[in-house]
């Protein structure tokens, strides 16, 4: 493959992402402003969106954050909101062929909803390439990096995020990236039965077990209701996953 | 001090059990045909847990909350931009706290 083509890839793949791009800007700034109220530093805001790179996990993170850090609570529930990425990580494998060993790793490090989204509707219609793949992904880091050191040095003069509503903002993003999973009722079903576990789970543990009480509800839900009519599986990957971007 | 040696290692933490959840998928499923209940429950997990992790918020914080929640739902599935739909929400939010 010559190197014209490769940068004409990457250059796709920055076409592709930008309008999720301008979505995180404010979003990254946001979780910067949230972590800086809790006490970490612009590096430390840096270093977990540098390393951590997922957006829901580190609103829940910043969510739960204390003085002591119950370090072992926060990283199980970290782990519980990204284990949707084994499944995303099952699907994209197959489409990995191109890249390097170390190349996958790193793409790997880098996927996120929307790089995988957007890796998984470019396999419909040609073989991923890296170049793309990484056109995509590297612009996503950056800003979303980027954005959180300004916002955690920004944050720190911008007072309390809930006199302009900013604290609901990422319940409303979750809602957003919800809606992109609505199947029909069995959506509903799964839905309900989580929101009203975690919500009562809430009320009587401390800590976010709730989130994997929840979870598992509507997880239950979704196999109990399966043996019911087994034709209809569900479509192979939530189409609708970009349009949450 | 002890407190931002704790702070940085949870960052670490965090960030050693993402990438886990990122490259298991590489070898988890290798070989494993996800179909039927199995599939049926998986793919149901990220919505479930995206679910638990607003319900108290959106139940059991107070009338506005659950209010602007009820109308982000209608903006989400107007299909608007994300960053749109999270516009909407906040403004919801603001709005509704000064009525209740």
């Amino acid at each position: 493959m010559s190197s014209p083509s490769r940068s004409a890839d990457f250059r796709r793949g920055v076409f592709d992402i930008l309008p999720v791009l301008a979505a995180a800007v404010p979003i990254g700034l946001l979780w910067g402003t949230l972590a800086a109220g809790k006490g970490f530093t612009p590096f430390e805001a840096w270093l977990t969106s540098a390393t951590v790179f997922a957006g829901a996990a580190q609103f829940v993170a910043v969510d739960m954050w204390r003085d002591p850090v119950p370090l072992l609570l926060i990283v199980v529930t970290t782990f519980i909101v990204n284990v949707r990425h084994l499944l995303m990580g099952a699907s994209l494998q197959r489409h990995l062929g191109a890249f390097s060993g170390p190349g996958g790793l790193l793409a790997m490090f880098l996927m996120t909803d929307e790089s995988w989204a957007f890796a998984e509707r470019k396999v419909l219609a040609e073989p991923l390439r890296p170049a793309y793949y990484f056109g995509v992904a590297l612009p996503m880091w950056l800003v979303w990096s980027s954005a959180s050191l300004a916002g955690a040095i920004a944050g720190r003069s911008l007072g309390d995020p809930a006199v302009y509503g900013f604290d609901f903002a990422f319940s409303a993003m979750f809602i957003a990236i919800l809606a992109g999973f609505w199947r029909g009722p069995r959506t509903g079903a799964v839905l309900a039965m989580s929101a009203l576990a975690a919500a009562l789970a809430k009320l009587v543990i401390p800590g976010a077990w709730y989130i994997v009480i929840g979870g598992s509800a509507g997880v239950l839900v979704a196999a109990l209701l399966h043996g019911e009519d087994d034709g209809q599986d569900p479509g192979e990957k939530p189409a609708a996953y970009a349009d949450a971007a | 001090m002890s407190d931002d040696l704790l702070t940085v290692a949870t960052i670490v933490a965090m960030a050693a059990a993402t990438y886990l959840t990122r490259i298991g998928g590489l070898y988890l499923m290798r070989g494993v045909s996800v179909k039927g209940r199995l599939k049926a429950a998986l793919d149901a997990l990220p919505p479930a847990v995206l679910m638990a992790v607003i319900a108290p918020t959106v139940l059991a914080t107070g009338p506005a909350e659950t209010i602007a929640a009820l109308i982000t739902v209608g903006a989400a599935f107007l299909r608007l931009p994300m960053i749109a739909v999270v516009a909407i929400g906040v403004a919801a939010v603001v709005a509704l706290r000064a009525l209740f």
